[in-house]
């Protein structure tokens, strides 16, 4: 036997201790499996204490071990420590193997005996393991110090922001025609009101301006290659039929353009807009963009009144759309999300009883830009409500549609109250299941709601009908539901209802995880690498989400996902290299036939087929490490490090007891 | 004049096929006699078990050992020529793996015998079945006793090399036999011990002269359910279970190069543990579906998975038989 | 104790779904069964159909392969090649006489500690009804078979007419 190998054996105080016979898992280590190379095994209070570390780096250097066995708790708590005392000592991280007896064993078994005999079998299996484990290296990359940012709501503005003002070039691609997503939609911004494009409006003019910033709106990514530190991205940026070299953003055009079109995007279908628009008057840039759909000139080949008015002569019906390709070492994803679609609560009537609004459709009526200059009224453009009914949770913690909680629907719901009761004076509702005002003067802005009169109703809302019962019900729309605090079935008449629809992933969110590599939740947010303690990062290294994409928030966590992404890639980008984790693919050359079965199987497209040799080659840094492929080789010819085929089988072996001497086995 | 180094060649339970191989080397045969003092070769010439029982260990030279371990006097020629030979080469599929035999595993003992000895194609009213001994006048008749299962070779006796096929490809055997020749006369060396010799590096695919590109298939089909077989694909690329990307290369794609799916003689590839193993994941990697319902729609046109996977390889296998023929006391 | 069929069984797990689930169950001190000794792989798409083979050959009485749930796949889409394989190996172990339950498929996310640890336990329970695999134990020998005692069902009259 070649190796020398040191077990340690942690009692964790009590943790493993009480359930499992530590001494007797250490001594029976030493005894039994030393014809595998087990030269010392020790037990010790708490191995990943200093002194616990110290122990193993001392034998390592004084018995000259070749690898080690941590018997102690979940490698995803302690690997990294007993990898780096390892290291200290001068042996490779990953020749040490932990071998999990507390999470695994002694946390979730009661039997003192039966504890410990699977105690042995884990240590056993952990030692023949370590003895295939493998020296392995770090691989180094270097890191393009250019950044995308991908959406241009606040939460991408902030990221590519920060990363500007910290003197490296950003590119911020948008798929609408201006930037500032969402919150330029809104009127006032939780709790304290603020008037929201007094707010974004600096932050999209800095983002438009910045010397390291290179905005490109109207433009989608259509192809991700590369890797962290080296991804290739080329980006579709549509024709806006309007020479942006040209442009002064006069707004003559708009002007003119006969063509009025239901503004669906930015108005939330209550206001118009023309063929040839900018979403609003603060949009950045403010370049209008041609709607092709809608307007004459395409459609019916004469018109071209934008073109006829135009002083500077910048439209330009040839434009094409134009392929950029572009290198960055990092990507922030910041696309944001997709409103519930009331609709689909058929009974509270949205879309078929003209006065329930969605909660985007109230933003817009009651921005003083909006359609109805600030005006909260009726579907009829005029008649100011004198009672409104404002149904939380629409589409949210609901089986039906989304289990989740939405995050910004309660405080949503509040400001349209406090809004209505103060521009129109009229009995304000709110229906809600559980009222969720956490974080910093949220409840205090709820305090304040309720002072003002609002009147608050505990229940789920069952249905929104216009079918009256009583007299005073006649002309207004009723709203049926239980009143949990009051335990009893009401029905409040109210002349308006507005749903606080909840927030949904992107409709194209798979499509765009895939294209970036990354993954969504069931729910369909984006997937982070870790819900607590790594909420921007992914498992593609390189890919950060932030905002909305991740999951619902408010915009302080917006804003603070942002920058907290921004600092990921900054410190990529200032340590000019980055170390990616060993744990990769690797192809045999000469047992490579070529039957490219590999070829499809690679998510993160890893595996290129080399034509000349007809072979398959697996690009390391591309390679985030699954195995796949290795298990999927007919030829046996993929190997994986970290995980190999001999350590895995030594394991089984192990874990069985079979490497035991034949007369134990 | 010294002697020439003594040659053996025998066959256990296999066809016969492997011996025709080894003729089918034309004159390279004559150098076989040229070089070689050829000892014990049951099919070629004749020779008695107590001859050989009477040479001295370790004489013969080269044995090439074909067929599997399926019975007592199997077993006993085994060990008898083990002991007998310098090298000792697994020559071809059923000696390597089992092969056709090896699929007799699947099922118990018994039923082996009645299929043989009481099914439509025998007739046997009074279900009379052999004995392995029996008392005549003249003494006690034996015949061998048959073993629960069949075993490749190296499951019996220590084996030297390896040498897959059914049976291994001519031109193969007769770079053995030239290389054999040359260490006689110490011009070459022998490969290590162990080694799988007569083959390719990789598996079929490497020498298919077919186009291949990513496979995504929606169904599994049968060569002979398929008018027209496109001749200038690749067959699992039209949905038809071929063995060739796991199985290894040396025959220069003779199955697929002439229309026909790889069934997988040669066994697997290097350093492969489960031949099935790697046909399981060659043919799941190609599904294109995600439920596990249409998964089994697609699987469905796979009918006899386990002979698929293991048509040669089931006796060499890590499974290596039906639990039932295990069973059998 | 008592000398009830205790079932050695082996479980795969993924480094971020199901691994995480048991280092959950593990964390809320939830109770499970102890049969299950686990080896962790990076994701359910490393699953080799060897391991599995290899497992019930070395003696355990069943393999528990666990993973993302689908669409949660660390990896985007791996843990369906997992399911891919899975449904291939159960057909070809049911040729070779093991039964499809001893292989089982469960997904789990890290937030599983629970259905983890049931599935664990109701693993074992069904494993244990089907008893001892026993394959390591048959492979000591493949002794001769007397045909003179043959254990054939299909064979009434074994001797030869005098």
């Amino acid at each position: 036997m070649t190796e020398k190998i040191g077990v340690y054996v942690c009692h964790c105080g009590s943790n493993i201790a009480g359930v499992v016979d530590v001494v007797d898992v250490a001594n029976w280590a030493a005894e039994k499996l030393g014809h595998q190379g087990v030269v010392i095994a020790r037990d010790y209070k708490f191995m990943c204490s200093s002194l616990g570390q110290e122990l193993i780096e001392k034998d390592i250097k004084e018995l000259g071990l070749t690898r080690v066995v941590v018997a102690a708790c979940s490698p995803h708590l302690h690997e990294k420590t007993f990898r780096t005392a390892a290291k200290n000592a001068g042996l490779n991280p990953y020749l040490v193997e932990l071998a999990s007896i507390r999470e695994q064993v002694s946390w979730v078994h009661t039997d003192k005996a039966v504890a410990t005999a699977k105690s042995k079998a884990v240590v056993s299996g952990a030692v023949s393991r370590v003895i295939e484990n493998r020296a392995l290296d770090e691989i180094k990359v270097p890191i393009n110090p250019n950044t995308l940012v991908v959406g241009g709501g606040i939460a991408g503005i902030q990221s590519a922001l920060e990363i500007a003002n910290a003197g490296f070039h950003v590119y911020l691609v948008e798929r609408e025609p201006s930037i500032g997503g969402h919150m330029a939609q809104f009127d006032k911004t939780f709790p304290t009101l603020d008037c929201s494009a007094c707010i974004l409006t600096p932050r999209m003019v800095e983002a438009g301006t910045h010397p390291n910033i290179t905005l490109l709106t109207w433009s989608e990514v259509v192809n991700v290659a590369g890797y962290v530190g080296n991804f290739n991205v080329t980006i579709k940026k549509k024709a806006r039929f309007i020479n942006e070299e040209l442009c002064t953003g006069c707004g003559i055009c708009q002007e003119k353009c006969p063509k009025k079109v239901i503004d669906d995007v930015y108005e939330a279908g209550l206001g118009y807009r023309k063929a040839v628009y900018t979403p609003f008057a603060q949009a950045v840039p403010n370049f209008p963009v041609m709607d092709k759909e809608n307007c004459t000139y395409f459609e019916k080949g004469t018109c071209k009144a934008c073109e006829k008015f135009c002083p500077t002569n910048a439209i330009d019906f040839n434009q094409q759309d134009e392929l950029i390709n572009i290198d960055v070492g990092n990507i922030v994803l910041a696309t944001g999300y997709d409103l519930f679609d009331a609709r689909r609560v058929s009974n509270y009537g949205y879309g078929r009883l003209p006065n329930v609004f969605t909660s985007l459709e109230f933003e817009r009526l009651s921005n003083a830009a909006g359609p109805t200059s600030g005006n909260i009224v009726l579907r009829d453009g005029k008649t100011t409500p004198k009672s409104v009914g404002i149904i939380h949770c629409v589409g949210s913690r609901d089986r039906n549609f989304n289990n989740y909680c939405s995050v910004i629907c309660c405080m949503q719901g509040l400001k349209f109250a406090h809004l209505v009761h103060e521009r129109t004076g009229a009995t304000v509702y709110n229906f809600y299941i559980d009222m969720r005002t956490a974080y910093k003067a949220y409840d205090e802005f709820y305090q304040r709601v309720l002072e003002e009169g609002t009147l608050f109703v505990r229940g789920k809302v069952a249905e929104v009908t216009d079918a009256a019962r009583y007299s005073n019900e006649r002309g207004k729309l009723i709203i049926q539901t239980e009143d949990t605090l009051a335990g009893k079935q009401r029905r409040i008449p109210v002349d308006m209802v507005i749903l606080s629809s909840g927030l949904q992933p992107r409709k194209d969110a798979k499509e765009v995880g895939k294209l970036f590599g990354i993954s969504c939740s069931m729910d369909g947010w984006f997937t982070e690498k870790h819900p607590k303690l790594d909420p921007v990062s992914t498992m593609t290294e390189g890919i950060y989400i932030v905002g909305c994409a991740q999951g619902p928030k408010d915009i302080p966590s917006s804003v603070a996902q942002g920058a907290a992404a921004s600092a990921r890639v900054l410190d990529k980008i200032l340590q000019k290299e980055v170390a990616l984790e060993p744990i990769k693919a690797t192809v045999d050359q000469a047992k490579c036939s070529g039957c490219k079965i590999c070829n499809g199987l690679c998510p993160f497209n890893a595996i290129a087929f080399i034509e000349d040799d007809k072979i398959s080659y697996i690009n390391p840094a591309l390679c985030q490490g699954c195995g796949t492929c290795v298990a999927a080789c007919p030829a046996g010819a993929i190997s994986g490090t970290g995980f190999s085929n001999e350590q895995i089988i030594a394991q089984i072996d192990g874990l069985l007891l079979r490497n035991l001497e034949p007369a134990e086995a | 004049m010294t002697a020439k180094p003594k040659f053996a060649m025998y066959w256990a339970a296999s066809c016969g096929g492997c011996e025709i191989a080894v003729l089918n080397t034309h004159e390279k045969i004559l150098d076989v006699d040229a070089n070689f003092d050829v000892v014990f070769w049951p099919v070629a010439m004749d020779a008695k078990y107590k001859d050989v029982e009477a040479m001295e260990d370790g004489s013969i030279l080269l044995t090439l050992f074909n067929g599997g371990i399926r019975n007592d006097e199997n077993e006993h020629l085994a060990k008898l020529l083990r002991q007998k030979s310098k090298l000792l080469v697994a020559f071809g599929s059923c000696a390597c793996e089992g092969c056709i035999p090896g699929l007799a595993n699947l099922s118990p003992v018994g039923e082996i015998v009645h299929t043989a000895y009481n099914t439509i194609t025998t007739d046997n009213p009074n279900e009379i079945y052999p004995r392995t001994s029996y008392d005549v006048p003249e003494g006690e008749l034996h015949i061998p006793t048959l073993a629960k299962v069949l075993r490749p070779l190296e499951q019996v006796v220590d084996v030297d090399y390896f040498m897959p096929g059914c049976p291994p490809e001519s031109h193969q055997i007769a770079a053995v036999i030239d290389l054999v020749i040359k260490v006689v006369k110490g011009e070459a060396e022998l490969p290590p011990k162990g080694s799988v010799i007569g083959v390719g590096d990789s598996t079929v695919c490497d020498e298919c002269p077919r186009a291949r590109n990513v496979k995504m298939i929606k169904e599994f089909k049968r060569i002979q359910d398929i008018a027209p077989v496109d001749s200038e694909l690749c067959l699992l690329e039209q949905g038809i279970p071929c063995n060739g990307p796991a199985t290894r290369s040396g025959c220069n794609a003779r199955c697929p190069g002439a229309g026909a799916q790889c069934i997988g003689c040669y066994g697997p590839a290097e350093g492969v543990m489960d031949y099935g193993a790697r046909l399981i994941t060659a043919f799941s990697s190609v599904i294109d579906a995600t439920t596990p319902e249409e998964i089994d729609h697609i699987l469905d046109g796979i009918p006899d998975p386990t002979g698929q996977v293991y048509r040669f390889n089931l006796a060499g296998s890590l499974l290596k038989a039906n639990r039932e023929a295990w069973k059998v006391k | 104790m008592t000398d009830q069929f205790e079932p050695t069984i082996i479980g795969f797990t993924c480094n971020w779904c199901s691994y995480r689930a048991s280092d959950l169950a593990g964390t809320a001190r939830m109770k499970y069964a102890p049969n299950v000794k686990l080896i962790r792989l990076m994701c359910s798409g490393r699953l080799d159909p060897t391991f599995v083979l290899r497992a019930l050959s070395s003696g355990a009485d069943g393999v528990m392969i666990t993973g993302c749930h689908p669409g949660e796949c660390h990896y985007i889409e791996q843990n369906y090649k997992a399911l891919r394989r899975f449904l291939l190996l159960r057909r070809v172990l049911n040729g070779l006489g093991i039964e499809p339950e001893r292989v089982k498929l469960v997904w789990a996310s890290a937030a599983e500690g629970a259905r983890f640890a049931a599935e664990t336990t109701a693993f074992v329970e069904e494993i244990r009804k089907l008893g001892p695999l026993n394959w390591g134990k048959a492979d000591d020998g493949p002794q001769a078979t007397d045909h003179d005692q043959p254990s054939f069902a299909h064979g009434k009259e074994m001797e030869v007419p005098a």
